[in-house]
C-alpha cells in the first residue's frame, strides 16, 4: 500500500529485495515461526485522511467542557508565552534523540546545561540533572538516592502534609524498592517536629521528604529540622514547586541535601497530567549518587567551549543493575520549555508571578470568609497561592453548581473541605464571580 | 550558525532591567508581605534578564547547532528514530486538550478519556494483550512498572520467594537497571554465537524462584528469537512470568504479537514504533500491557469505559500502587494516537515490513567492508563488529565521528556488548532509497579512506560546529552550571 509517511515506490522495493536476494518482503520474516504469524488484520479502523484526523480531534475535543480553573494540588495554570511553542517546535530540538553524538547535539546539551544552572539558581543547591519523568517520581527517586547514599538504613519518613498523590508514587516505589516508609504526623496544618524527632531515633532513617509549600498550600517554618536530620544521619529531601522557590527560601538555604518537585508550575500547559518536568537537584557531595543524564561544559581540541553527557558511569547503560536509577529518556523538551520560560520571565518576571498569583489567592480566601459560609482551615499559617477552606455545606454541591457555570472550583479534600488555586490566569472578573457564586447560592446545608 | 556572536549562554546576554513576558494581571493588591521574612529567600535567584528577539534569537541559533530526523537520516539503533508527522504535533496542542487539569472530574473531561481509552484499545491489538496502562512516562519507566505488576502477580498468590529476573547478556542496560529498581535480582543468560538467547543456560536457571524473564523480540542484534513459544513454556512451567521489551516492536508490526509469542507483560515506547518526537531525550510514553488474568494489577489512576459509554477515572485496591501522579505524558499519547488514526489498520500492518527491508538492504549492501559477526537476515536493525579490515586500527568510533561528516547521524556505537566495535544500524521505513545509498555511499567511502588515509578519520569529525570534546576534563572537575564556569574562569 502507499502511504504519504512511506517513501517506497513498488520499484523500489523490488530493486532492495533484489540485493537482498529474497522475492518478497514476507521472505525476510521466514525465522518466525507460522504458529507465531498474526493471521489477520489488525481490527483497527481504516486510514483516515489528515483531515480526517484533525476532524476525530475536534469531535474529541468538544466533548471536554473548558473549566476557568481553581485547582491545583501541584499543578497549575500558568501562562505560556507564544515564544515557548515556537521554540520547542524547531525540529532540531523536536525531532532530535539523547545527545550520544556531542559535535552534532550542542543545542540540546547546551539548554540543558542552561536548565540546570537555573534550576541550581532556583533551589539554591550545588547540582541538577538534566530532568526527571515528573514531581512525584523525582521525589521517589530522591528517595531512592537517600538509601543509596546512606549505609544500612532502610527507612524513610515522610510528612503526611506531602501531596497525597506524590505520597502514594514515594509509597509504591518504597514498597518494590523494599523501603520502609513512616509517615510524620502533621499538627496544626504543618509537619510535627517532635513527631520527626521520634522518629529519627534508632539509626535506620536514609532520609526525611518535607513539602514546600504543602498540599494544603502552607509555607512551613523547616527551623531546626536539618539540624536533627543530619544529626541522626539522615539526609534531607524538599518537595518544592519550581515557581514558588522565586520567592521563598531556598532548599539550600533551609539545609536540604536533595530538592525535588514538578516544574509544571514554570509555564506549562496543563494538558491533562503530562507532559511535565521533574526537577531533581543536590548537593555536590551526592553528585554520583544522582540518577539520570548530566551535563557538563568542557572544550573541544579548537579550544571552543562544548557541553557533553558527563558522569556517565552512574547510568544503566553502562552501570546496568548497579546504576543509580533505572531511568533514560527523561523529559529533554520539557527543559528547553522550562529553559525558555525561565530565560523569558527572568528574576523579577517570576517573582511577579508568584505575587500576583498570591495576591489573588488572598484576595479569594479573604472574600470567601467574608460570605460567612466558608473559613480557611489554617487561617494563623502563611500560604501563597493555594489554601484550604473548610465549608459549612458539602463541596460536591459547590463543585456541581461551579461546574455548571463553567469553573473548576477546586479539588475536594474532604466531604466539606476543598483546596483552592489562584494564579495569574484567573482574571478579577473570574474571581468575583466564584465568590459571587458561593455568596448567592443556597446551599444545602450539611 | 556564526558562533562568534551566537555562541554564549542565555546568563551571558543578560542585562538588569530587561523582560522577555508580560504576566497577566488581576489587580487584587498585594500580600506577599503577609508571609514572614524568615520564610522568603534571603537573594533572589540570578535568571537571564532578556527581551524576547535575543530569547528567540539564542534558541534559534542553538537549534542550528543539533541534529534531528528532520534535519538528516539518523540510524540510532534500537531508537527507532522515525519520521514524526506534523498531525502529530498539531493535535497534541489543540487548545480543547491542553487546558485541562488533571484533577477536573470525568465529567468534564470525556473527550480526553476517550482519547485515552481508544490509544488503550489499539494498543491492546497491536500487543495481542487484555489491556494497557499508558501512565508510565517512557520505555524504562514502562519496564519498571511491568516488572512491579508481576512482583504484585507473584505477591497475590503468596510466592513471595521469586526475585530473581533473567535477562539476557544482549539486553538494553534500562533491564536489569529497572529489574534492581524493583528489588529484583539479575540473572544474566548468555547468547549463542547466532546472538540468541541459549535456551539450555536459561533452562539451568529456571527454579521456583524466578519471577520473570525479560526480552526483546526481535533482540538488540536485530534477530528474531525462534524459540521464543519454547521459552516462554519453559518458564510458565517454572511458574515464572514473561516480560516484553517493546523497543524493538516496530518489525513486528503486522507480523506478530508479543501476546501471541507468548508474552505475559509487556511495554510500548510510544516514541519509537508510533512516531511521537524524542525531544532530544523525552517526553517519552511507555504503555505498559498484560494479558487476561493480570489486567488489575495495573497502576492507578485508571481509565474506564462505563456501561452507558462514557468514561470515568478510578482507583482500584488491587492496583500495583501508582507510579505517576496523573495518566502520563498525555501530550504524547495523543500524538500516538493520531499516528494509529493516520496509518490505519493496513498502514499499521506494513510499517513493519518495510522497516525490515531498508535494514536488510543496508546490511547486504556493505557486508563485504564490513564485518557482519552474525550472517542472517535482521529484522528493523543489524549489528557491524566494525570494518571487515581491522588492520588500519581505524574504530567503530572512528567510523560514528566520519559519518557526521558526511551528514548523517552516527549508529548507536558500543552496544549491544556482544561484540568489541558494535555498530547498530535501525533506519526505520520511512526512509527512501535515495537516502539509504547516500548513507551506504558514505560508509563505502569511510572503508576505502580507512584503509587509505585512516588518520584522516581518527582524527573526525572535521566539519562539525565543535569537535572530539574532551570527556575526561568533564567529568575529573565537573562544571554543571553558568557560576561553575565564572568560578572556573576566577
Amino acid at each position: 500500500m502507499s502511504h504519504r509517511y512511506f517513501p517506497h515506490t513498488q520499484a523500489d522495493i523490488d530493486a532492495m529485495l533484489e540485493r537482498c536476494g529474497v522475492s518478497s518482503t514476507e521472505q525476510l520474516y521466514d525465522d518466525v515461526p507460522q504458529e507465531l504469524r498474526l493471521k489477520k488484520k489488525y481490527d483497527l479502523p481504516k486510514a483516515l485522511t489528515e483531515k480526517e484526523v484533525r476532524d476525530y480531534f475536534n469531535k474529541l475535543g468538544a466533548k471536554n467542557t473548558q473549566l476557568t480553573c481553581f485547582a491545583g494540588g501541584g499543578f497549575y495554570h500558568r501562562y505560556t508565552p507564544s515564544v515557548i511553542p515556537a521554540i520547542l517546535s524547531r525540529s532540531e530540538f523536536l525531532t532530535s534523540y539523547t545527545p550520544y553524538q556531542p559535535e552534532i547535539s550542542q543545542g540540546t546539551l547546551q539548554y540543558i546545561f542552561e536548565y540546570q544552572s537555573m534550576m541550581t539558581e532556583l533551589t539554591g543547591l550545588d547540582v541538577s540533572n538534566a530532568s526527571m519523568y515528573d514531581g512525584a517520581t523525582a521525589t521517589a527517586e530522591a528517595m531512592m538516592m537517600s538509601i543509596a547514599a546512606t549505609r544500612k538504613r532502610d527507612t524513610v519518613l515522610v510528612s503526611s502534609t506531602l501531596n497525597p498523590k506524590v505520597m502514594e508514587v514515594v509509597k509504591t516505589y518504597a514498597r518494590y524498592h523494599n523501603v520502609n516508609i513512616l509517615a510524620i504526623e502533621a499538627a496544626g496544618g504543618v509537619t510535627s517536629l517532635e513527631d520527626m524527632k521520634g522518629k529519627l531515633e534508632g539509626g535506620k532513617v536514609a532520609g526525611v521528604i518535607l513539602p514546600q509549600p504543602n498540599y494544603l498550600g502552607i509555607i512551613e517554618d523547616f527551623n531546626g529540622f536539618s539540624d536533627a536530620i543530619h544529626e541522626a544521619g539522615a539526609l534531607m529531601i524538599m518537595n518544592c514547586v519550581a515557581s514558588d522557590l522565586a520567592v521563598l527560601k531556598t532548599p539550600a538555604e533551609w539545609g536540604a541535601d536533595i530538592a525535588a518537585g514538578d516544574a509544571q508550575s514554570l509555564g506549562m500547559p496543563l494538558s491533562f497530567g503530562g507532559p511535565y518536568l521533574g526537577f531533581l537537584c543536590c548537593t555536590k557531595a551526592l553528585i554520583r549518587k544522582m540518577p539520570g543524564r548530566i551535563v557538563g561544559a568542557t572544550e573541544d581540541v579548537n579550544g571552543n567551549r562544548t557541553f557533553v553527557l558527563t558522569l556517565q558511569a552512574r547510568e544503566q547503560h553502562i552501570r546496568r543493575d548497579k546504576a543509580t536509577s533505572n531511568i533514560c529518556s527523561n523529559q529533554g523538551l520539557m527543559a528547553l520549555h522550562t529553559a525558555v520560560y525561565l530565560s523569558l520571565l527572568g528574576t523579577g518576571g517570576l517573582r511577579e508571578v508568584c505575587e500576583i498569583s498570591a495576591n489573588g489567592a488572598h484576595y479569594l480566601a479573604e472574600k470567601l470568609e467574608a460570605t460567612g459560609k466558608m473559613t480557611l482551615i489554617y487561617p494563623d499559617k502563611p500560604y501563597l497561592n493555594e489554601f484550604a477552606m473548610k465549608c459549612d455545606f458539602k463541596v460536591d454541591d459547590l463543585l456541581r453548581v461551579c461546574i455548571e457555570n463553567e469553573i473548576l472550583a477546586g479539588i475536594k479534600l474532604s466531604d466539606n473541605e476543598i483546596l483552592i488555586a489562584v494564579t495569574e490566569m484567573q482574571t478579577r472578573e473570574e474571581i468575583d464571580r466564584l465568590i459571587e457564586i458561593v455568596s448567592n447560592t443556597k446551599f444545602p446545608q450539611l | 550558525m556564526n558562533k562568534e556572536y551566537y555562541g554564549k549562554l542565555i546568563f551571558e546576554l543578560s542585562r538588569p532591567g530587561r523582560k522577555g513576558a508580560d504576566i497577566p494581571s488581576n489587580g487584587c493588591g498585594s500580600s506577599l508581605s503577609s508571609i514572614p521574612a524568615s520564610l522568603l529567600r534571603e537573594k533572589s535567584p540570578s535568571l537571564p534578564e532578556v527581551d524576547e528577539p535575543t530569547a528567540v534569537r539564542h534558541y534559534t541559533n542553538m537549534s542550528n547547532n543539533n541534529f534531528g530526523v528532520d534535519t538528516g537520516f539518523y540510524p540510532l539503533g534500537s531508537c527507532t528514530m522515525k519520521y514524526n508527522p506534523k498531525i502529530n504535533e498539531e493535535m497534541a496542542a489543540h487548545s480543547a486538550m491542553t487546558a485541562l487539569h488533571p484533577a477536573a472530574p470525568a465529567s468534564a473531561v470525556q473527550g480526553a478519556l476517550e482519547a485515552y481509552w481508544n490509544l488503550q484499545c489499539a494498543l491492546s491489538e497491536i500487543g495481542g494483550m487484555a489491556a494497557f496502562t499508558l501512565n508510565p512516562f517512557a520505555g524504562a519507566h514502562g519496564e519498571l512498572t511491568g516488572l512491579m505488576v508481576i512482583r504484585a502477580y507473584h505477591d497475590s498468590r503468596g510466592d513471595e520467594k521469586r526475585t530473581k529476573v533473567i535477562v539476557p547478556d544482549s539486553a538494553h542496560g534500562t533491564n536489569p537497571a529497572s529489574a534492581a529498581v524493583a528489588g529484583l535480582k539479575v540473572v544474566e543468560v548468555k547468547s549463542l554465537a547466532d546472538g540468541t538467547v541459549d535456551v539450555d543456560a536459561l533452562a539451568g536457571l529456571l527454579d521456583d524462584t524466578v519471577a520473570a524473564v525479560m526480552m526483546t523480540n526481535p533482540n538488540t542484534a536485530g534477530l528474531f528469537e525462534s524459540n521464543v513459544a519454547k521459552i516462554a513454556d519453559m518458564v510458565h512451567a517454572a511458574g515464572g512470568l514473561m516480560y516484553y521489551d517493546g523497543a524493538n516492536l516496530n518489525p513486528m508490526l503486522g507480523i506478530a504479537r508479543p501476546g501471541d509469542m507468548g508474552f505475559d507483560v509487556m511495554h510500548i515506547n510510544l516514541h519509537k514504533t508510533f512516531s511521537t518526537p524524542h525531544g532530544g531525550g523525552g517526553p517519552g510514553s511507555g504503555p505498559v500491557g498484560v494479558r487476561t488474568g493480570l489486567e488489575k494489577f495495573l497502576p492507578n489512576p485508571k481509565v474506564v469505559k462505563l456501561a452507558d459509554g462514557t468514561f470515568d477515572i478510578i482507583t482500584d485496591p488491587d492496583a500495583l500502587g501508582s507510579v505517576s501522579a496523573t495518566l502520563g505524558n498525555f501530550g504524547v499519547q495523543l500524538r500516538a494516537l493520531a499516528y494509529i488514526l493516520s496509518l490505519g489498520s493496513e498502514g499499521l500492518m506494513e510499517a513493519g515490513k518495510l522497516a525490515t527491508l531498508n535494514a536488510n538492504y543496508i546490511k547486504e549492501s556493505l557486508r563485504d567492508l564490513y564485518k557482519l559477526p552474525i550472517d542472517r537476515v535482521c529484522k528493523h536493525e543489524f549489528v557491524f563488529d566494525g570494518l571487515a579490515d581491522k588492520s588500519t586500527g581505524v574504530t567503530t568510533l572512528n567510523i560514528a565521528k566520519r559519518l557526521l561528516d558526511y551528514g548523517f547521524h552516527a549508529p548507536t556505537i558500543y552496544f549491544p556488548l556482544l561484540f568489541h566495535e558494535s555498530l547498530m544500524v535501525e533506519p526505520t521505513e520511512t526512509e527512501s532509497k535515495e537516502t539509504l545509498d547516500r548513507f551506504i555511499d558514505a560508509m563505502r567511502k569511510i572503508a576505502i579512506e580507512a584503509a587509505e588515509t585512516p588518520d584522516l578519520i581518527k582524527d573526525a569529525p572535521h566539519n562539525t560546529p565543535v569537535r572530539r570534546p574532551d570527556d575526561t576534563a568533564a567529568a575529573l572537575n565537573p562544571v554543571v552550571k553558568w557560576k561553575d564556569l565564572n568560578c572556573e574562569k576566577a
